[in-house]
């Protein structure tokens, strides 16, 4: 098989990816997006001879866009843009996953702040407010009170994101100082892990948050298999809470998914997993 | 090895042989480097900072 691997930062991830597809026999080509373009109109072909290419870019711009031309001109990507659009924007992925009747965070979404004060007395606070689009747990912030909810508000209203005047705010889940990331590889959801922070309400390995081994029980197994369904793609990283009463709630989902953290923990080699799982979709 | 020139320092960086494109590297002065082709041949400049839409 030829795998490209489209890259704009080569993290422990992307070199893993690169040294396993070689050591299995695999011919690689490293698709460094800074150097990458196309010329739509002019040119028929990329002239790249793949089978399938890897999308690994950290930017979430650049991973769509690439995935984006490259499908247009009819390569098969993992992931799909479509997929990368489902997952960077976090309430295209609530909408999908509450229409399929997956569990979801209690989530309110408004457009003016006074609705929005209005709806979290309601919601009850502390409430969790996020930017619709962002990764890293950059830019969550826990509001206990009114007065704190009202400056995040008018924090988000002077960034510059297209959403800073959608108020994308959720119930915070009580759950026991960890959280749940299992990844989907193919059809299957072989491998994941406890994000555990008993310092930081955030569980981000990102952001510090310590990574054990996930056990996966059969529920787990199907819910992490009906995301899939629903969000579509071939490599995820889902992320999910336990609460005491209602059970799992699918919080996110993660299009370009890291994985260093799971594979030293679990001694589970997930470069190696993809590869064989992407070899044998391609020769279908 | 290609050798090439630090821009933030102006000192020598070492470029190992199988190094990618994109490959980070941590210079002396303190700058993180990141790999490049220059017209055809290996370079380095100022790393790109973390971006806000980087991630997952």
């Amino acid at each position: 098989m030829i795998l490209g691997v489209s890259y704009d930062l080569l993290r422990w991830e992307e070199k893993n990816l690169i040294e396993e597809a070689k050591k299995i026999g695999h011919n690689i080509i490293p698709l460094f997006t800074k150097d990458f373009y196309s010329f739509f109109g002019v040119s028929s072909s990329l002239n790249l001879d793949t089978d399938v290419i890897i999308q690994r870019n950290t930017s979430h711009s650049r991973a769509l866009l690439t995935s984006l031309i490259f499908e247009g001109y009819n390569y098969k990507v993992v992931n799909d843009s479509t997929t990368l659009i489902r997952c960077e924007n976090k309430l295209y992925t609530l909408a999908l996953l509450n229409k399929h009747g997956i569990n979801v965070p209690r989530t309110f979404v408004s457009f003016s702040r006074e609705k929005t004060l209005e709806l979290a007395d309601k919601l009850g606070y502390p409430v969790v407010v996020k930017p619709i689009e962002g990764s890293w747990g950059r830019m969550i912030a826990k509001a206990n009170d009114k007065d704190i909810l009202m400056s995040l508000l008018e924090y988000q209203e002077y960034t510059t994101s297209q959403y800073r005047y959608a108020y994308f705010v959720q119930e915070f889940v009580n759950k026991p100082n960890r959280d749940i990331r299992i990844f989907v590889i193919g059809d299957e959801a072989p491998v994941g892990i406890y994000r555990i922070n008993e310092k930081n309400w955030k569980t981000n390995t990102a952001l510090g948050a310590r990574a054990e081994p996930l056990k996966i029980d059969d529920e787990l197994q199907d819910l992490a298999l009906k995301v899939k369904e629903v969000i579509g793609g071939f490599f995820l990283g889902i992320d999910i809470f336990v609460d005491k009463e209602r059970g799992y709630i699918v919080n996110e989902v993660n299009g370009v998914p890291e994985y260093k953290n799971t594979v030293r923990v679990n001694n589970f080699n997930v470069s190696q997993y993809l590869i064989k799982k992407i070899s044998e979709w391609v020769r279908k | 090895m290609v050798t090439a020139k630090c821009p933030i320092c102006g000192n020598p960086v070492e470029i190992p042989d199988d190094a990618l494109l994109g490959e980070i590297i941590e210079h002396e002065c303190g700058a993180q480097l990141e790999v490049f082709n220059d017209n055809g041949r290996l370079s380095v400049r100022l790393a790109e900072q973390v971006g806000e839409d980087w991630g997952e």
